[in-house]
């Protein structure tokens, strides 16, 4: 059998298909159609330090090939997280992303303060979620500001830390390379894209947040693009995501440079969706003979 | 815990009800066996750059058969569910479910009961007549005499009507139908637009009626993950620790006092 494992910061995944955070819950629900310990990861939707009512609805909206979102990093607080949504996932065998947000980088720490003791592999951190008014991706935007909360954070954090990147910037290999100045451990990218979408019927906002994070196939190409720019411009390992609906999506972004790859918005058209693509590049790798899937990783340049 | 079914189901029968209201039987594996009235199926379009399942309610559910029907509105050209009133006997479609919690049938038990639907929340209300074993009293809002699932729901409730327009039974809403023909209730279950639900929420307080209502809101998931479907609560939910309350896993149905419209 092939070898499917990949090392991020010095974890070991089984394989390198993990979760994209927002379209999993804390894995819950989707235990019901999914053996979650089937997975690389379970990256969890994010969390700070007190529970988020999130955006008015409606929150989500359909586009062609993809959707638009505007949750608002509704959560239900760290404390209540750490006492169901951890124990939860420390019944699979699978490892344990923690996804963070903050209005704040005291309350980003906060949080990642009180994981440190929590049996937690590690934290992507959300700089770049386009739905909240201070936070998110007001971080994600600024070189200088990317390298100072992912500095701050370091000090804090138990766990390799992941910083996860928006595309909503000119130059993303600015971005991660200000990450990693900061002393990131590795990248997830992308977040979803800015959109906005009119209904002319009742001639107002599809959102009630008027913009939205689009995501799903129509942003593949674009995620994978960026990746693969940003894998020429860094040393930190990059978990790509972006519009995964099958295997084949996921190898473009190993091939592209991605050590591994994250299944977000197919979740909700396929549960099944994240097995499909392990068994599918388990397939891929038999196929074309591939021993170990870090093979993969950058094989196009 | 409620088990859920993906599965490609086979279409027995369609058949437009007038206007853009079509009528689709489906034999499932699971689904149908497993189903109570209130809850709901996601359906899947076969295009595949459509990609968020439409959630469409359960109108009749023959659980021996392993039958599902679903009475749903044509949204417009190009729609999913355009696409699913194409569908013929012999074809498939692919739904999850049965999803969300339905109707509590057991707070009907020895009581006088209003089912109370509006527009296409009316097809749920037929289930639930046939849960409650005829003895309900069902009042259907419509726009006008062109009515859908009058037969079904005068065969196992007794069926009052108002329309808009005043074109069949009560010219008004359901409260005005309600008022016009002196009727009485302890407990009502009602699905239907917001205006018709908040108006029946404080009729209900008003007259002491227990009041349980469907609710809708935009979904991507249909299972609880996604966050998208909340309604506000009016006090704060256990599982998401604010005052919102997720439509699709801790509803559709809630009691009226615990969330705000």
């Amino acid at each position: 059998m092939a070898d499917m494992s990949v090392n991020i910061a010095g974890v070991t995944l089984k394989n390198p298909v993990m979760t994209a955070s927002g379209t999993f819950g804390s894995g819950m629900e989707y235990s019901e159609f999914v053996d979650l310990s089937r997975l690389g990861a379970v990256v969890t939707k994010g969390v700070a330090n007190v529970p988020w009512p999130g955006n008015p609805t409606p929150r989500v909206a359909e586009i062609r090939s993809g959707m638009m979102n505007a949750i608002g990093l509704q959560n239900p607080g760290i404390d209540l997280f750490c006492k169901r949504d951890i124990p939860f996932l420390k019944q699979y065998d699978t490892k344990i992303i923690v996804n963070v947000c903050g209005h704040t980088t005291e309350e980003y720490c906060e949080t990642v303060d009180r994981l440190a003791q929590e049996p937690v592999d590690m934290l992507e951190i959300n700089i770049s979620c386009p739905n909240v008014k201070c936070g998110g991706i007001s971080f994600g935007q600024d070189p200088k500001a990317v390298e100072a909360i992912t500095a701050e954070i370091k000090r804090h954090a138990a766990q390799p830390v992941i910083m996860k990147l928006s595309p909503n910037v000119t130059d993303i290999t600015e971005i991660a390379k200000a990450a990693e100045a900061g002393g990131a451990d590795a990248l997830s990218m992308i977040n979803t894209l800015t959109g906005m979408k009119i209904d002319i019927h009742r001639q107002t906002f599809a959102i009630a947040n008027k913009t939205g994070g689009v995501s799903g196939p129509a942003v593949h190409p674009i995620a994978v693009r960026m990746v693969y720019q940003t894998a020429q411009a860094v040393h930190i390992p990059i978990i790509g995501m972006g519009g995964i609906q099958n295997a084949e999506d996921a190898i473009e972004f190993l091939l592209a440079g991605a050590t591994a790859v994250a299944v977000g918005t197919a979740n909700f058209r396929n549960p099944m969706t994240t097995v499909e693509v392990i068994d599918g590049i388990a397939d891929y790798m038999k196929a074309h003979q591939v021993e170990k899937v870090t093979d993969l990783i950058g094989a196009v340049h | 815990m409620a088990e859920k079914f993906k599965e490609v189901a086979q279409v027995i029968s369609q058949e437009s009800l007038g206007g853009q209201i079509y009528s689709m039987w489906i034999q499932t594996e699971q689904i149908a066996a497993a189903a109570k009235p209130g809850q709901f199926v996601s359906v899947y379009s076969k295009n595949q750059a459509k990609l968020l399942p439409r959630p469409i309610s359960l109108c009749e559910i023959d659980r021996e058969h392993g039958r599902l029907r679903i009475v749903y509105r044509v949204t417009g050209a190009g729609t999913g569910t355009e696409e699913f009133s194409t569908y013929q006997a012999g074809d498939s479609i692919e739904l999850l479910g049965p999803l969300g919690n339905g109707f509590p049938v057991e707070r009907a038990e020895g009581k006088r009961v209003f089912l109370i639907g509006g527009g296409i929340g009316i097809p749920p209300m037929v289930q639930l007549a046939k849960a409650l074993g005829g003895t309900a009293t069902a009042i259907m809002g419509y726009r006008n005499a062109d009515t859908f699932l009058e037969q079904e729901l005068s065969a196992h409730a007794t069926l009052y009507i108002a329309t808009e327009d005043g074109s069949l039974g009560t010219k008004g809403n359901v409260i005005d139908c309600i008022k016009e023909n002196d009727l009485k209730a302890d407990v009502l279950f009602a699905c239907g637009p917001t205006p018709m639900l908040r108006a029946l929420k404080a009729y209900a307080k008003e007259t002491g009626i227990e009041c349980w209502i469907s609710m809708e809101e935009r979904m991507a998931c249909g299972i609880g993950a996604c966050l998208a479907c909340v309604c506000k609560s009016t006090e704060v939910d256990a599982h998401s620790q604010v005052k919102n309350k997720r439509v699709c896993k801790e509803g559709p149905v809630f009691l009226a006092d615990d969330v705000e419209l």
